[in-house]
């Protein structure tokens, strides 16, 4: 992402008005990840019931503790619209104050996820227990990135902007991230829906 | 009026010459050429691998390679060819052309495109590393489970699935580039239906390879975990299904045979109008028929596996599937007769590769229909039959195709023809070859002849055919000295080509031969399809094409040219992901060069954001 260079259309006085080039790059990019996730869930659906001697599904999702951490990154998708919002208001400052938040809960639902790793270890399901373990925490884990990623990207355009960095060219970055991070929040309610509470 | 265009502006952007300047450079010619240069390197290693496989097949008993040496070859040639020679040579010919027939100053993100091909350079370095450190894979090109991750000890396969994965990174990059480029840098009146042929099939392909990608990428990963850290995707003992993975490799794979394919009949599309003097028959069928096969190639992946006990349900259906996805192709290859039909032909070297690829395809094609017949594909499943089948497919048809583009639009990136004689020696001793080749193939398959064998025994009838087949492939061999041979007499000896040797009717041919840095002193505005050909004739009643008096010049206004300035973070992060790569495959030892080569990427990226885009574009 931190990748972005482009040839605004705007600088070929000649172009007429097109789509903004990094957006549509970001879309096709989220067009691939669907793909992706896609895969990885499928896997997850095939092997959700071959648990071996491990444990199943029923018998370690929590599901009231998995509900509030998805409440949480639910919540974070709202105020990546708000700091949108400021950011095509230009009022820095708000904008800077709802990038923090979300990453602030981003790293929460993190945490969340971290606890939850490794009480099903505890549990005795690991990668290597099952199929079903397998493709469990590879799914998550890829998603766990994914977010991980986006954090590290709020947190930058959030300091960036203290540079003075995004000013020309703000109302893009900031709209850039929002579409990864609302992407990367779709993606989890998808699996939350399909993962966890059609197992229980 | 090129002449005058060029005066009129300047090139404010710094070159660079030497390797320092290919290294950093950002120019998606230069890209181009890069990408041109390795897939020839890349089609001698694979030629070579193939020549090991015949000479060990020429007799019975064959003593050349022992069974361990074979499988590695098999596996190696055949990944080589089709993702460091098929796919480089047609993102070469995209890179380099996609934005002069769109008349683009560049694509939409030029750090971004040296990124891919620093991607692939070093994905291809580390698979072919392989074969002095530990052994090449050799669990066969399709890395079926549980050969994948079992059959080859230490770590083979390792490279192959790392390999893939970080080739698949660098086409997907390059997938995201180009489908931007096409929705964003088109010059002023090209509507997408006014793009040239090959810009569109390109167009296709990039959405080919942005959503088949993925799923094989994740496929790679469970391979290489169930390899390294235990887990059961594919482990039939412990729970895992291996079928998953023939799954996830053929909606890859198929998608893949058109990505191989697309390019090359994009080539013969720009190809057979400037040759015939007509404009291509049915031309919005060509690129419908294009989309089509886009769309549908995610359909048939499973006639890859009628074997392995689908089902006879899901069997008819996929049978069915794959039999309509022949249309759009037939489509196709009527377009093509079409435009030649009435034509006045020019047979010169490029219009004959178009020709050679529109028969072998065609045969090809015919073989592959007979697949789509469950009970006769459960004949001819592995054996040679499919051999023949599919290297008409890919080598009949896309190397033919894209030799069709080397010798067409040589003239464009050197300046300099390549010599027709030497071009037709080529080709000749090429297509003779080729089919002493592969045309044996077919009865060796029907006789029973198993693939992936490394010997057979005297009297079973294959010796005969065999035989020829080592001959022919050496003829191939000869074919490509020939052209290496053009290519290097064509540097001082090859007749200077000027703007528009061919007569063309795409937009690169409005320009100088090589093209300047910034290719279009002015952004041109295109009228019609076939816009150059417009400007340089019209009909008179009795729909004769008349030259028009005086070529149309654009008034060239200057104007300010911003290029990307040069850049080595590219090369710095795909190097990094090289040495993070190599630290992968020999875990846990190989953990420090892991953590170095992702520190280097770090630092790749990290540089690369901070980095301005351009130049001061006046100095
Ligand atoms: C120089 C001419 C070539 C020759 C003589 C040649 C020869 C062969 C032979 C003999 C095999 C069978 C290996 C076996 O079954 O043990 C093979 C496999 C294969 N070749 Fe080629 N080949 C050539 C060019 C190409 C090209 C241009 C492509 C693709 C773009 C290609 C793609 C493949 C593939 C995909 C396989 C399948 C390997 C497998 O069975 O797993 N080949 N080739
Ligand atoms: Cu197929």
């Amino acid at each position: 992402m931190s990748a972005v260079t482009h040839t605004d259309p705007a600088e070929h006085g000649a172009h007429p008005p097109l789509p903004h080039v990094r957006k549509v790059a970001m879309w096709a990019f989220l067009g691939s990840e669907c793909l992706f996730f896609g895969t990885l869930i499928s896997t997850f659906l095939l092997y959700r019931n071959r648990t071996g001697d491990g444990p199943t599904a029923a018998e370690i999702f929590d599901i009231p503790f998995t509900s509030i951490s998805s409440f949480i990154l639910l919540m974070s998708s709202l105020t990546m619209v708000l700091a949108h919002y400021a950011s095509e208001r230009k009022d820095w400052r708000r904008m800077r104050v709802w990038l923090l938040a979300t990453a602030l809960l981003g790293m929460t639902f993190l945490a969340g996820q971290v606890f939850e790793f490794t009480e099903f270890v505890h549990e005795g399901l690991t990668v290597t227990t099952s199929p079903f373990g397998s493709a469990f925490f590879v799914m998550t884990s890829f998603h766990g990135a994914h977010v991980a990623v986006g954090v590290i990207l709020l947190l930058a355009t959030a300091f960036m902007s203290f540079g003075g960095k995004l000013r020309a060219d703000g109302g893009m970055n900031v709209e850039l991230v929002a579409l990864y991070w609302h992407f990367v929040d779709i993606v989890w309610i998808v699996i939350f829906t399909v993962v966890y509470l059609l197992q229980v | 009026m090129s002449e005058e265009t060029q005066m009129a502006s300047t090139d404010h952007t710094a070159h660079r010459g030497g390797a320092w300047g290919w290294i950093t450079s950002t120019d998606h010619k230069k890209i181009g050429i890069l990408y041109g240069v390795s897939a020839i390197m890349f089609f001698l290693i694979g030629g070579v691998e193939a020549l090991l496989i015949r000479t060990q097949l020429a007799l019975p008993n064959g003593d050349v390679l022992s069974a361990d040496a074979y499988n590695q070859m098999f596996t190696m040639h055949a990944t080589t060819m089709v993702f460091l020679v098929v796919m480089p040579a047609a993102a070469a010919f995209t890179n380099y052309f996609l934005p002069l027939l769109l008349g683009a100053r560049d694509v939409a993100f030029p750090r971004l495109n040296a990124l891919s091909y620093w991607i692939f350079f070093f994905g291809g370095l580390f698979l072919t590393i392989s074969f002095f450190v530990g052994g090449a894979p050799d669990g066969g090109w399709f890395g079926y489970a549980p050969l994948s991750t079992q059959v080859s000890e230490v770590v083979r396969m390792d490279y192959w699935a790392l390999g893939l994965l970080i080739l698949g990174l660098a086409s997907v990059l390059s997938a995201i580039n180009f489908i931007t480029t096409v929705f964003t840098m088109r010059a002023p009146g090209m509507t997408l239906m006014r793009m040239p042929v090959f810009a569109w099939m390109a167009f296709v392909v990039a959405f080919l390879l942005l959503f088949s990608l993925p799923i094989i990428t994740v496929g790679l990963f469970q391979v290489f975990l169930d390899r390294n850290l235990g887990t059961l995707f594919f482990s039939a003992a412990g729970g895992g299904d291996p079928v998953l993975w023939q799954h996830l490799f053929w909606l890859f794979g198929h998608p893949e045979v058109y990505v191989l394919i697309l390019p090359a009949m994009g080539i013969v599309s720009e190809v057979l109008p400037v040759f015939s003097g007509k404009p291509l028959f049915g031309r919005s069928f060509v690129i419908f028929s294009g989309i089509a096969i886009g769309f549908m190639g995610f359909g048939v992946w499973a006639h890859h596996m009628f074997t392995s006990g689908l089902g006879p349900v899901a069997e008819a259906a996929f049978a069915l599937t794959t039999m309509f996805i022949g249309v759009p192709t037939g489509v196709k290859i009527f377009n093509w007769l079409g435009t030649l039909w009435g034509g006045s032909i020019r047979f010169k070297t490029p219009m004959l590769f178009s020709l050679g690829f529109i028969a072998m395809f065609v045969i090809g094609g015919l073989s592959g229909v007979t697949h789509s017949i469950v009970p006769a594909d459960t004949q001819q499943h592995d054996t040679y039959y499919v051999v023949a089948h599919f290297h008409y497919v890919l080598f009949g048809g896309a190397i033919f195709g894209l030799f069709a583009g080397v010798y067409y639009w040589w003239p464009k990136i050197t300046g300099r023809l390549l010599h027709e004689g030497w071009g037709k020696l080529h080709f000749w001793t090429m297509l003779i070859g080729f089919n002493l080749t592969f045309a044996p193939m077919h009865v060796l398959g029907l006789a029973g002849m198993p693939r992936r064998t490394y010997r057979y025994p005297e009297g079973l009838g294959f010796e005969f055919w065999n035989f020829v087949a080592t001959v022919g492939s050496y003829l191939i061999a000869v074919s490509i000295l020939v052209f290496l041979w053009n290519w290097w007499r064509s540097r001082h000896h090859g007749e200077v080509a000027g703007n528009d040797p061919w007569n063309g009717r795409t937009l690169e041919w409005t320009i100088p031969s090589p093209p300047p840095h910034y290719n279009f002193a002015t952004v041109p505005t295109v009228h019609s399809e076939d816009s150059f050909w417009h400007d340089k004739y019209r009909e008179d009643e009795a729909g004769n094409a008349v030259p028009v008096a005086a070529a149309p010049t654009t008034t060239a206004a200057e104007e300010d040219i911003h290029m990307p300035s040069p850049s080595y973070y590219p090369a710095l992060t795909g190097f990094g992901m090289f040495i993070a790569l190599m630290g992968f495959v020999y875990l846990p030892v190989g953990l420090v060069a892991v953590a170095a080569g992702l520190m280097v990427t770090m630092w790749g990226l990290f540089g690369w954001a901070m980095e301005p885009l351009t130049r001061e574009p006046h100095e």
